[in-house]
Protein backbone atom coordinates (compact mmCIF):
# COMPACT_ATOMS: atom_id res chain seq x y z
CA UNK A 1 0.00 0.00 0.00
CA UNK A 2 1.28 3.21 -1.01
CA UNK A 3 1.45 4.30 2.98
CA UNK A 4 3.54 1.92 4.28
CA UNK A 5 7.04 1.31 4.08
CA UNK A 6 9.22 -1.52 4.36
CA UNK A 7 11.40 -1.25 7.18
CA UNK A 8 13.68 -4.30 8.88
CA UNK A 9 10.90 -7.36 9.16
CA UNK A 10 8.34 -4.24 10.29
CA UNK A 11 6.03 -2.57 7.83
CA UNK A 12 6.11 1.30 8.90
CA UNK A 13 2.78 3.45 8.25
CA UNK A 14 2.32 6.70 7.64
CA UNK A 15 0.71 8.16 10.33
CA UNK A 16 -2.07 11.20 9.45
CA UNK A 17 -3.62 13.52 11.80
CA UNK A 18 -7.00 15.25 10.82
CA UNK A 19 -7.99 18.01 12.44
CA UNK A 20 -11.41 19.84 11.59
CA UNK A 21 -14.36 20.51 13.36
CA UNK A 22 -16.94 19.13 10.93
CA UNK A 23 -17.60 15.30 11.34
CA UNK A 24 -18.20 14.69 7.80
CA UNK A 25 -15.54 16.05 6.58
CA UNK A 26 -13.21 14.27 9.66
CA UNK A 27 -15.16 10.99 8.40
CA UNK A 28 -14.07 11.44 4.14
CA UNK A 29 -10.71 12.68 4.87
CA UNK A 30 -9.97 9.86 7.28
CA UNK A 31 -11.48 7.09 4.92
CA UNK A 32 -9.30 8.94 2.26
CA UNK A 33 -6.02 8.96 3.85
CA UNK A 34 -7.07 5.04 5.21
CA UNK A 35 -7.96 3.77 1.97
CA UNK A 36 -4.04 4.99 1.41
CA UNK A 37 -2.33 2.53 4.04
CA UNK A 38 -2.06 5.40 6.79
CA UNK A 39 -2.42 5.05 10.22
CA UNK A 40 -5.09 7.85 10.73
CA UNK A 41 -6.56 9.91 13.88
CA UNK A 42 -8.97 12.71 13.71
CA UNK A 43 -9.59 15.33 16.35
CA UNK A 44 -12.05 18.53 16.34
CA UNK A 45 -10.07 21.20 17.07
CA UNK A 46 -6.56 23.04 17.38
CA UNK A 47 -6.18 22.54 20.62
CA UNK A 48 -6.54 18.59 20.58
CA UNK A 49 -4.14 18.61 18.23
CA UNK A 50 -1.64 20.38 20.06
CA UNK A 51 -2.27 18.36 23.35
CA UNK A 52 -2.06 14.90 21.25
CA UNK A 53 1.62 16.12 20.04
CA UNK A 54 2.22 18.15 23.71
CA UNK A 55 1.57 14.19 24.78
CA UNK A 56 4.27 12.61 22.95
CA UNK A 57 2.78 11.43 19.95
CA UNK A 58 3.81 11.96 16.80
CA UNK A 59 2.06 12.43 13.27
CA UNK A 60 3.73 12.03 10.05
CA UNK A 61 1.52 14.31 8.00
CA UNK A 62 -1.17 16.73 9.55
CA UNK A 63 -4.29 18.01 7.67
CA UNK A 64 -5.22 21.43 9.47
CA UNK A 65 -8.33 22.83 9.16
CA UNK A 66 -8.45 26.88 9.23
CA UNK A 67 -11.68 27.57 11.09
CA UNK A 68 -12.27 25.66 14.24
CA UNK A 69 -13.72 26.55 17.47
CA UNK A 70 -11.30 26.72 20.89
CA UNK A 71 -7.96 27.18 18.58
CA UNK A 72 -8.32 27.69 15.05
CA UNK A 73 -6.21 25.95 12.45
CA UNK A 74 -3.24 29.54 12.63
CA UNK A 75 -2.48 29.49 16.49
CA UNK A 76 -2.53 26.02 16.80
CA UNK A 77 0.24 25.33 13.29
CA UNK A 78 2.08 28.67 15.19
CA UNK A 79 1.62 26.77 18.36
CA UNK A 80 2.94 23.15 17.34
CA UNK A 81 6.43 24.59 15.06
CA UNK A 82 6.63 26.32 18.48
CA UNK A 83 6.87 23.08 20.27
CA UNK A 84 9.33 22.03 17.45
CA UNK A 85 6.72 19.56 15.41
CA UNK A 86 8.49 18.91 12.39
CA UNK A 87 5.86 16.76 10.76
CA UNK A 88 4.44 17.38 7.36
CA UNK A 89 1.75 20.09 7.83
CA UNK A 90 -1.20 20.57 5.03
CA UNK A 91 -3.60 23.86 5.62
CA UNK A 92 -7.12 22.86 4.08
CA UNK A 93 -9.75 25.55 3.79
CA UNK A 94 -12.72 26.41 2.31
CA UNK A 95 -11.68 29.84 1.98
CA UNK A 96 -10.36 30.85 -0.98
CA UNK A 97 -9.47 34.56 -0.10
CA UNK A 98 -5.86 34.95 -1.02
CA UNK A 99 -4.93 36.98 1.97
CA UNK A 100 -6.21 34.75 4.23
CA UNK A 101 -4.30 31.60 2.60
CA UNK A 102 -0.96 33.79 3.06
CA UNK A 103 -0.96 34.14 6.37
CA UNK A 104 -2.17 30.98 7.15
CA UNK A 105 0.92 29.41 5.34
CA UNK A 106 3.08 32.34 7.17
CA UNK A 107 1.85 30.39 10.61
CA UNK A 108 4.23 27.27 9.60
CA UNK A 109 2.41 25.29 7.12
CA UNK A 110 4.18 23.64 4.50
CA UNK A 111 1.10 23.67 1.50
CA UNK A 112 -2.20 25.05 1.88
CA UNK A 113 -5.06 23.41 -0.13
CA UNK A 114 -8.72 23.95 -0.85
CA UNK A 115 -11.11 21.41 0.36
CA UNK A 116 -12.02 18.45 0.10
CA UNK A 117 -9.11 16.46 -0.07
CA UNK A 118 -8.06 15.06 -3.44
CA UNK A 119 -6.52 11.85 -4.33
CA UNK A 120 -3.93 13.18 -6.40
CA UNK A 121 -2.95 15.68 -3.92
CA UNK A 122 -2.00 12.81 -1.60
CA UNK A 123 0.02 11.60 -3.75
CA UNK A 124 2.39 13.96 -4.33
CA UNK A 125 2.42 14.80 -0.78
CA UNK A 126 3.09 10.91 0.10
CA UNK A 127 6.24 10.79 -1.91
CA UNK A 128 7.60 14.00 -0.30
CA UNK A 129 6.87 12.80 3.28
CA UNK A 130 8.53 9.29 2.42
CA UNK A 131 11.59 11.19 1.01
CA UNK A 132 11.58 12.93 4.73
CA UNK A 133 11.21 9.92 6.43
CA UNK A 134 14.22 8.15 5.01
CA UNK B 1 -33.49 -12.42 -15.61
CA UNK B 2 -35.27 -9.51 -16.83
CA UNK B 3 -35.88 -7.24 -14.70
CA UNK B 4 -32.41 -7.37 -13.18
CA UNK B 5 -31.20 -5.97 -16.37
CA UNK B 6 -34.33 -3.02 -16.40
CA UNK B 7 -32.98 -2.23 -13.05
CA UNK B 8 -29.78 -1.53 -14.17
CA UNK B 9 -30.66 0.12 -17.03
CA UNK B 10 -32.99 2.57 -14.83
CA UNK B 11 -29.99 2.84 -11.91
CA UNK B 12 -27.35 4.07 -14.49
CA UNK B 13 -29.75 6.10 -16.59
CA UNK B 14 -31.03 7.88 -13.11
CA UNK B 15 -27.46 7.97 -11.98
CA UNK B 16 -25.97 9.77 -15.16
CA UNK B 17 -28.49 12.53 -14.88
CA UNK B 18 -27.92 13.33 -11.01
CA UNK B 19 -24.37 14.06 -12.77
CA UNK B 20 -25.89 15.87 -15.75
CA UNK B 21 -27.76 18.12 -14.42
CA UNK B 22 -25.26 19.34 -12.16
CA UNK B 23 -27.21 17.58 -8.62
CA UNK B 24 -23.73 16.19 -8.33
CA UNK B 25 -20.24 16.36 -9.34
CA UNK B 26 -17.15 14.68 -9.39
CA UNK B 27 -16.68 14.52 -5.31
CA UNK B 28 -19.74 11.80 -4.72
CA UNK B 29 -17.52 9.48 -7.55
CA UNK B 30 -14.57 10.05 -5.19
CA UNK B 31 -16.96 8.97 -2.07
CA UNK B 32 -17.97 5.94 -4.39
CA UNK B 33 -14.48 4.92 -5.13
CA UNK B 34 -13.89 4.60 -0.81
CA UNK B 35 -16.19 2.22 -0.58
CA UNK B 36 -15.58 -1.50 -0.29
CA UNK B 37 -15.85 -4.91 1.28
CA UNK B 38 -14.57 -3.35 4.55
CA UNK B 39 -16.71 -0.11 4.38
CA UNK B 40 -19.64 -1.55 2.42
CA UNK B 41 -22.06 1.39 3.58
CA UNK B 42 -19.83 4.39 3.66
CA UNK B 43 -21.65 6.27 1.03
CA UNK B 44 -24.98 5.80 2.44
CA UNK B 45 -23.34 6.90 6.11
CA UNK B 46 -21.69 10.04 5.03
CA UNK B 47 -24.46 10.92 2.96
CA UNK B 48 -26.77 10.19 6.02
CA UNK B 49 -24.33 12.60 8.25
CA UNK B 50 -24.62 14.92 5.11
CA UNK B 51 -28.66 14.93 5.83
CA UNK B 52 -28.48 15.62 9.32
CA UNK B 53 -26.03 17.97 9.82
CA UNK B 54 -28.21 20.12 6.72
CA UNK B 55 -31.26 20.00 8.57
CA UNK B 56 -29.39 21.39 11.57
CA UNK B 57 -27.45 24.53 9.95
CA UNK B 58 -30.73 24.87 7.72
CA UNK B 59 -32.86 25.82 10.95
CA UNK B 60 -29.82 27.88 12.32
CA UNK B 61 -29.70 29.83 8.91
CA UNK B 62 -33.77 30.74 9.33
CA UNK B 63 -33.22 31.66 13.17
CA UNK B 64 -30.06 33.60 12.24
CA UNK B 65 -31.62 35.51 9.59
CA UNK B 66 -34.88 35.97 11.56
CA UNK B 67 -33.67 38.14 13.92
CA UNK B 68 -34.53 41.54 14.88
CA UNK B 69 -31.35 42.68 13.98
CA UNK B 70 -29.02 40.41 11.73
CA UNK B 71 -25.68 39.51 12.50
CA UNK B 72 -24.05 39.06 9.25
CA UNK B 73 -21.25 37.27 10.33
CA UNK B 74 -23.14 34.39 11.99
CA UNK B 75 -24.91 33.77 9.03
CA UNK B 76 -21.98 33.64 6.68
CA UNK B 77 -20.33 30.81 9.43
CA UNK B 78 -23.08 28.92 9.18
CA UNK B 79 -23.26 29.11 5.50
CA UNK B 80 -19.61 28.44 5.52
CA UNK B 81 -20.41 25.40 6.97
CA UNK B 82 -23.12 24.36 4.96
CA UNK B 83 -20.70 25.16 1.81
CA UNK B 84 -18.00 23.10 2.90
CA UNK B 85 -20.12 19.93 3.55
CA UNK B 86 -21.86 20.12 0.00
CA UNK B 87 -18.92 20.79 -1.43
CA UNK B 88 -17.23 17.44 0.43
CA UNK B 89 -20.47 15.47 -0.13
CA UNK B 90 -20.76 16.59 -4.09
CA UNK B 91 -23.75 18.40 -3.53
CA UNK B 92 -22.79 20.70 -6.06
CA UNK B 93 -26.03 22.97 -6.37
CA UNK B 94 -26.76 23.20 -2.48
CA UNK B 95 -22.60 24.46 -2.87
CA UNK B 96 -23.54 26.73 -5.56
CA UNK B 97 -26.70 28.39 -3.56
CA UNK B 98 -24.46 28.83 -0.58
CA UNK B 99 -21.88 30.78 -2.57
CA UNK B 100 -24.58 32.68 -3.73
CA UNK B 101 -26.00 33.21 0.24
CA UNK B 102 -22.22 34.21 0.95
CA UNK B 103 -22.04 36.81 -1.48
CA UNK B 104 -25.33 38.12 -0.13
CA UNK B 105 -24.44 37.90 3.30
CA UNK B 106 -21.29 40.20 2.34
CA UNK B 107 -23.29 43.09 1.07
CA UNK B 108 -25.72 42.69 4.26
CA UNK B 109 -28.58 42.50 1.82
CA UNK B 110 -31.33 40.99 3.93
CA UNK B 111 -33.75 40.27 0.91
CA UNK B 112 -30.95 38.89 -0.73
CA UNK B 113 -30.26 36.14 1.64
CA UNK B 114 -34.02 35.59 2.74
CA UNK B 115 -34.51 34.94 -1.24
CA UNK B 116 -31.73 32.74 -1.22
CA UNK B 117 -31.51 31.16 1.33
CA UNK B 118 -35.08 29.85 0.08
CA UNK B 119 -32.93 28.69 -3.18
CA UNK B 120 -30.56 26.96 -0.67
CA UNK B 121 -33.17 24.78 1.04
CA UNK B 122 -34.53 24.13 -2.01
CA UNK B 123 -31.41 22.62 -3.55
CA UNK B 124 -31.06 20.70 -0.47
CA UNK B 125 -34.20 19.21 -0.33
CA UNK B 126 -34.17 18.22 -4.51
CA UNK B 127 -30.75 16.68 -4.00
CA UNK B 128 -31.48 14.48 -0.88
CA UNK B 129 -34.59 13.64 -2.82
CA UNK B 130 -32.18 12.05 -5.33
CA UNK B 131 -30.24 10.47 -3.39
CA UNK B 132 -32.51 8.71 -1.39
CA UNK B 133 -34.10 7.66 -5.32
CA UNK B 134 -30.49 6.52 -5.80
CA UNK B 135 -30.38 3.96 -2.64
CA UNK B 136 -33.38 2.73 -2.83
CA UNK B 137 -32.92 1.65 -6.46
CA UNK B 138 -29.49 0.01 -5.50
CA UNK B 139 -31.56 -1.55 -2.58
CA UNK B 140 -33.76 -2.78 -5.03
CA UNK B 141 -31.54 -4.01 -7.80
CA UNK B 142 -29.27 -5.73 -4.68
CA UNK B 143 -32.59 -7.80 -3.41
CA UNK B 144 -33.38 -8.71 -6.87
CA UNK B 145 -29.89 -9.89 -7.93
CA UNK B 146 -29.94 -11.96 -4.52
CA UNK B 147 -32.92 -13.43 -5.43
CA UNK B 148 -31.47 -14.27 -8.38
CA UNK B 149 -29.08 -15.94 -7.05
CA UNK B 150 -30.71 -17.93 -4.95
CA UNK B 151 -32.86 -18.96 -7.70
CA UNK B 152 -29.68 -19.93 -9.60
CA UNK B 153 -28.67 -21.98 -6.84
CA UNK B 154 -31.73 -23.50 -5.60
CA UNK B 155 -32.48 -24.83 -9.00
CA UNK B 156 -28.96 -25.93 -9.84
CA UNK B 157 -28.95 -28.11 -6.46
CA UNK B 158 -32.63 -29.60 -7.61
CA UNK B 159 -31.55 -30.54 -10.63
CA UNK B 160 -28.27 -32.25 -9.12
CA UNK B 161 -30.70 -34.37 -6.92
Amino acid sequence: MAGEMAGNSTKKKISALVVDDDRLVRRIHGMLLTRFGMETNAVENGKEAVDLFASGKCYDLVFMDMEMPIMDGLKATQALREMGVSSTIVGVTSRTQEGETQAFMEAGLDACWEKPLTRDGIISLLDQVAKKLL
Amino acid sequence: MEIVGQLQKQYVEFSTSLYREGFLDEQFIQLQKLQDESNPDFVVEVVSIFFEDSEKLINDLATAIQQQVVDFKQVDAHVHQFKGSSSSIGANRVKNMCIALRSFCDEKNLDGCLRCLQQVKHEYFLVKNKLETLFRGISHLKENIDSFFSFLIHHFFRRKK
